[in-house]
């Protein structure tokens, strides 16, 4: 009996990603929620720019490529042409919540009915480790040579915490996977963040915190550990809004 | 029967894209179109569409990307500042071969400029706007029953050629009212198999994408784009001659420039000089050919802008210089009066050049 | 009896299945090197596996297949 293979909903081709990067396993568990939902014939993908930017050659579902930061607007109109098929966008930091802060938050604020995965690893990837929105403060990069200095360019930027601050979001959920325990919590996240749009409940969206061995300077499993260590300190894992959950504990 | 209506000619490029079996609209407020998404906002949720007012120009046409992407007929419209934000994604939306209607009601520029009709966006509609090698089918309405025309003839186009149609008005046209007839639509359908409609497990995945990261590829989408564009050059130029048999002199002009210089013509006829028009429709494709047989005949071309002579440059390659062109413009939110018209027109037959 | 099986060509050879392996089987095979040229994980002892599919959670590639 088989007890572990690749889901049905990625394609059959060898990813692009560096050794180590956890984008694989992210895209692995987005395929999984597809497959186990049956919705792979209906769902419609949109691809970052950044390090995901060729993800529309991994998934099996209709796929397509959004400019720099408009995936959520890109989505609403996919979604808003056919209401019967689920659309998710797949983002980095620098997408998500730095050019694309307002596609983001207005998606949010609209309850727009799509899924958002958002890959944070605190780093631009694919241009070669420039400070992201969400690199950490003192945190060293291409183009924070000395150390991420908040006051002279700011904060990391909370997504999570941000947007659960909206009436609109259906669900945010903060999810890591640096380990088998919370892979299968960021599992059991995104499924959700699917179901909430098969079942119309509106936007939902998945902060997964993720690796960068490369531009990390680590090892895959160093980088593992500093993302424990400094990432998950920083942004906590956990359920930032749930408005289903929160009617039904006001009910009670 | 021809039913006429009066309308405004933003309301009139509203209503006809309705007409023309567009469903989706997205937009951000700009003065001087906004009568545009209003007349969306108020139609679409009864006839099923869907009138969304984005966060930006930028999402706006994102939004449009997608509901292209998904292979159904989409709109945005804007004025000058407007379609400058546009623009990144009008070169997506070319990059991805995707079709598209987008409204461009100019205003003065450059920068904030003012609110009052131009035309100086000519050539970032007709050149490009966004970056790389693409072209857009520029359509240029002079009437309010244009507005409606040409808008229901941009979606056909867009989709006959998977490019974006831009309707390039003016804030006179947008503004002003006349008697349209809409009894007449006739819609063309084309079928989209490469759209994401979802693979419903019967076909391979479908991707809209403008990312090639082999040169030899991208060269050759390039290249097969550019061979689809020179069909549209062939077969879809649309050109009004005006009183051009006999004509000396030729005024060039589209637009609300082109009803001024009618005028204008009609004066300096009556006084004996032989005076015609050539108006553009297709800004582009240019009508390349028109203008090089009229040089032949007429000893020289003024052209009628708002702006500070920009077409001016396309009548002198279509001409090859064969004759000199002059301008005869006003810019800024400015119209030039029937009278700098004739007047230019008048200079002209005296053998000076305006 | 649980059985591991990697696609070793496509393995990048990142070790993190060996790290989460409770029974500590997986290796990478130092002398070794796919076409890829990585140095792929592979399994020293089959017969200590317990299916928990903990190497093929954690992989990036997806390439490790578990049955039971």
């Amino acid at each position: 009996m088989v007890v572990f293979e690749k889901p049905k909903s990625l394609c059959d081709v060898p990813l692009h990603y560096c050794p180590g990067c956890t984008h694989g396993i992210i895209h692995r568990l987005v395929a999984e929620a597809i497959d186990e939902l049956g919705i792979e014939g209906r769902t419609i993908g949109v691809a970052p720019v950044g390090c995901a930017v060729m993800a529309y050659n991994y998934f099996n579902c209709d796929m397509v490529e959004a400019a720099h930061g408009r995936a959520p607007a890109v989505a609403t109109g996919i979604k808003r042409a056919d209401p019967e098929n689920i659309v998710f966008s797949y983002q980095g930091d620098g997408d998500l919540a730095s050019i694309g802060t307002a596609e983001t938050v207005h998606a949010a604020t609209r309850n727009e009915n799509i899924t958002v995965i958002f890959v944070n690893n605190a780093i631009y990837g694919m241009t070669g480790g420039q400070m992201a929105p969400t690199t950490l403060p003192g945190q060293i990069t291409q183009t924070s040579p000395y150390g991420r200095d908040v006051k002279h360019c700011g904060y990391p930027v909370k997504i999570s915490e941000m947007l659960s601050q909206l009436e609109g979001p259906e669900y945010i959920e903060r999810v890591a996977v640096n380990n088998v325990k919370n892979i299968r919590a960021a599992k059991k996240a995104i499924k959700k963040a699917f179901q909430n749009q098969v079942e119309g409940k509106g936007f939902s969206l998945i902060e997964v915190i993720s690796s960068c061995p490369t531009n990390w300077g680590l090892s895959p499993e160093k980088a593992l550990q500093w993302l424990e260590e400094n990432m998950i300190p920083y942004y906590p894992l956990g359920v930032y809004k749930d408005r289903t959950a929160q009617k039904e504990a006001e009910s009670k | 029967m021809s039913e006429k209506v009066l309308m405004k000619g933003n309301e009139a490029i509203a209503e006809a894209a309705i007409l023309a079996g567009c469903r989706h609209y997205f937009g951000y407020p700009i003065t001087p179109q906004t009568e545009i998404a209003a007349y969306m906002a108020k139609k679409m949720p009864k006839i099923g569409g869907c009138f969304l007012q984005a966060e930006s120009e930028i999402a706006a046409i994102n939004m449009v990307y997608g509901v292209a992407g998904a292979g159904k007929r989409v709109m945005t419209s804007s004025s000058s500042p407007g379609i400058s934000l546009k623009s990144e994604g009008l070169s997506y939306l070319a990059g991805s071969d995707l079709p598209a209607l987008v409204v461009n009601v100019q205003r003065g520029g450059p920068g904030l400029g003012g609110i009052q009709p131009s035309q100086s966006d000519y050539f970032q509609a007709t050149k490009g706007g966004g970056h790389g090698d693409y072209k857009m089918i520029v359509l240029a309405p002079s009437s309010v029953q244009e507005m409606a025309s040409l808008t229901v003839k941009g979606f056909d186009l867009a989709d006959k050629y998977r490019m974006t149609a831009m309707i390039l008005a003016d804030g006179t046209t947008g503004q002003m009212m006349e008697p349209v007839n809409l009894s007449e639509v006739e819609v063309q359908h084309y079928d989209k198999p490469w759209a994401v409609t979802g693979t419903k497990m019967q076909r391979e995945h479908n991707i809209i994408n403008s990312l090639f990261l082999e040169p030899e590829e991208l060269e050759k989408y390039n290249f097969a784009r550019f061979e689809r564009y020179k069909e549209v050059e062939e077969n879809e130029v649309m050109v009004e001659e005006y009183l051009m048999d006999d004509a000396e002199i030729c005024v060039v002009a589209f637009g609300i420039a082109a009803r001024v210089s009618k005028n204008a013509i009609n004066e300096a006829r009556k006084k004996g000089i032989k005076v015609g028009l050539i108006r553009p429709i297709t800004l582009w494709p240019f009508p390349k050919k028109t203008l090089l047989a009229a040089a032949d005949k007429v000893k020289q071309f003024i052209s009628v802008e708002l702006n500070m002579g920009q077409m001016v440059e396309d009548i002198e390659l279509a001409t090859k210089c064969k004759k000199p062109v002059t301008l005869c413009n006003r810019t800024g939110g400015m119209i030039p009066s029937p009278q700098q018209v004739l007047a230019a027109i008048e200079e002209a037959d005296k053998g000076g050049q305006a | 009896m649980p059985k591991v099986t990697f696609r070793t060509d496509w393995c990048k050879g990142c070790g993190l299945c060996a790290l989460v392996c409770p029974k500590q089987i997986i290796v990478i095979a130092k002398d070794k090197i796919n076409q890829k040229g990585h140095s792929p994980a592979e399994i020293t002892d089959q017969s200590k596996c317990i299916g928990c599919a903990f190497c093929a959670t954690m992989c990036p590639d997806c390439i490790i297949k578990v049955e039971k």
